[in-house]
């Protein structure tokens, strides 16, 4: 990765290995995200990239390697632990609260940072409203970064997947993560929601948070990131700048190989 | 907020209503009934928490109840203990055991959850039957003294009828506060998809045995009311039967609806007290024409109302509401 002139990197990998029985997912990955750049992850459909993510993100526990997230290690800490750490992620498929609002999902986006327990709720204490009030707040502020804010109080697996994603950004962002993983982000965006997603991850690193984006399509991630790697069949094949990685000839076999094979 | 202000009116209004009923209602048997479907809903209350609200699921809550009522039998007629003391040494006894369990248990999901549940409130109960030395066994302990409060006794129906509901309506404040709170949203997205609520930062294990614990505590508190309102207490009413029976109050009256418990309760209680006469005229040895009847019931919701009785009318005036506004 570019060893930019911003010292530490703030997420590294190395040697990231996961099986699952016989299947090598993902296979000695290094990685490094360095602070305030824009840092993507490519490859074909089954190249490992969304089991990196859950690996990043606690959600599965990795066969081999380490990760470390500043100077800590995060490999086979709990989900829980890792987001209160400061990363946040989104998933591919949408995990929105059903049965709440836009608003309250991305209001449990700021559990982190609120602190009101069940025992405490229960007895009707007054600082609980009180921290809820605040909190409203910055989800609301949230909501209107991805331009939700009319939408906070619809039922949120009502809304258009365009927005569904969005909202599930903002219940990233409200977490005020050092580290956002955004897992496909443009996926099912029509052209007019990508251009604006583009413009709002671009917006992310002056406000303190390094996103991570892992994308199949290349187009959203050669306008806006720093650092690109790309993965194939669970190993890292190319990474660098992204006008440089587009060129390389492993990277296009890499797709090519899948358009044939598609055929 | 507008929901707020709803809720507060509902609460005052159910408030009145409490207080009117024995008014109105004025013959002991009546009486009795409201006592009965109190101590449901209270036990209820803490199982809509639970299972409406975070989603998981008990099939054996009636040990909870059973482990809260023993406790005030077996310290006030064995030891003379005081029986208020007797009955927050039930609830801290039923803590304790809840913790126990809940934390190995809850890491279960689905099918596997359900039958583990099943499995302890089943043990439990052969405990109250087999354990004759602290028990009395099947013959259980009789002779319970009466709640008094400030010298009165709470020997009537009256009596215990505002004991027991007061109990409820508390019950019922703590559940619309946390329903809106950041514990409650963290409960249902719990319910909703546990990775997701994990990724936010949620301690799902914990708030799973939390719930957990509060339904229990809630439990052993109308187990004790129970015992002291029959003066006795026996296995046979904390075994797997009235466990099912709570599910189906649960089921029946609303998921993640604080009117859920009263009105499921309500519901299943006096079904029972109709169906019994008419299972006597099937057959007169007590045919127990009402565990068909809510198995039944319990089909029927699961089909056709699978979030229960309150949701479903609330999720309706919703729907109206915005057909208004749109139209």
């Amino acid at each position: 990765m570019a060893a930019a002139a911003n010292g530490e990197a703030i997420l590294e990998t190395v040697g990231l290995t996961k099986r699952f029985g016989g299947l090598v997912a993902v296979d000695t990955v290094d990685l490094a995200v360095w602070p305030n750049r824009i840092t993507a992850i490519i490859g074909p459909n089954g190249a490992g990239k969304t089991t990196i993510f859950n690996m990043l993100s606690g959600v599965l526990r990795p066969t081999g390697g380490t990760i470390r997230f500043g100077k800590r290690r995060i490999d086979g800490a709990p989900a829980y632990v890792i987001a209160r750490l400061g990363i946040a992620r989104t998933f591919q498929n949408v995990q929105l609260f059903e049965g709440m609002s836009v608003l309250e999902n991305v209001m449990i986006g700021r559990h982190t940072r609120t602190r009101a327990g069940m025992m405490a709720a229960a007895l009707g204490l007054p600082g609980v409203a009180r921290e809820d009030r605040t909190a409203r707040g910055a989800c609301m502020e949230a909501l209107a970064f991805v331009g939700l804010a009319e939408r906070a109080n619809d039922d949120a697996v009502s809304l258009p997947f365009g927005q569904q994603r969005l909202a599930e950004v903002a219940r990233a962002l409200v977490a005020e993560p050092r580290l956002v993983l955004l897992d496909e982000p443009a996926a099912g965006l029509n052209t007019h929601e990508r251009t604006g997603l583009a413009a709002m991850v671009s917006a992310l690193p002056e406000r303190g948070i390094t996103p991570l984006l892992v994308d199949h399509d290349m187009d959203l991630v050669m306008d806006i990131s720093h650092d690109v790697a790309v993965l194939n069949h669970g190993r890292k094949i190319a990474e660098g700048p992204p006008r440089q990685v587009q060129s390389d000839p492993r990277v296009i076999e890499a797709y090519l190989g899948e358009e044939v094979a598609t055929c | 907020m507008a929901r707020k202000r709803t809720t507060h009116i509902a609460l005052a209004g159910f408030g009145v209503l409490l207080l009117v009923a024995p008014l109105v209602v004025r013959q002991p048997y009546y009486q009795s009934i409201m006592v009965v479907i109190g101590i449901n809903a209270l036990a209820v209350a803490g199982l809509n928490l639970l299972m409406g609200y975070a989603g998981q699921v008990s099939l054996g809550h009636a040990a909870f109840l059973g482990i809260g009522g023993y406790a005030s039998a077996i310290l006030t007629v064995n030891h003379g203990i005081n029986p208020w003391l007797a009955i927050l040494a039930g609830v801290a006894v039923t803590c304790v055991v809840a913790w126990i369990i809940g934390v190995p248990t809850l890491r279960l999901h689905g099918h596997y959850l359900a039958i583990a549940t099943l499995g302890f409130g089943i043990i439990v109960n052969i405990v109250f039957v087999e354990w004759r030395g602290l028990t009395g066994g099947q013959s259980g302990i009789a002779g319970l003294p009466e709640l008094r409060l400030a010298g009165i006794a709470l020997d009537s129906h009256l009596r215990l009828y505002l004991l027991v509901w007061g109990c409820v309506y508390l019950a019922t404040i703590a559940t619309a506060n946390i329903q809106h709170s950041r514990a409650g949203r963290a409960l249902r997205a719990i319910s909703s998809s546990e990775i997701a609520a994990q990724t936010a930062g949620i301690n799902t294990g914990r708030y799973k045995v939390q719930v957990f614990v509060l339904s229990a505590a809630l439990a052993a508190v109308a187990g004790s009311m129970r015992v002291h309102y029959m003066s006795f207490a026996n296995p046979e009413p904390f075994g797997f039967a009235y466990s099912i029976e709570l599910v189906v109050m649960a089921v029946l009256g609303g998921s993640g609806n604080v009117w859920g418990p009263v009105v499921g309760a309500g519901a299943i209680t006096l079904l029972t007290e109709v169906l019994q006469p008419l299972g006597k005229m099937v057959r007169p040895s007590g045919a127990e024409l009402h565990v068909p009847a809510f198995g039944l019931i319990l089909v029927l919701m699961l089909i056709f109302l699978p979030r229960g009785v309150t949701t479903s009318l609330a999720l309706l005036t919703q729907r109206l509401r915005g057909a208004r506004r749109a139209g």
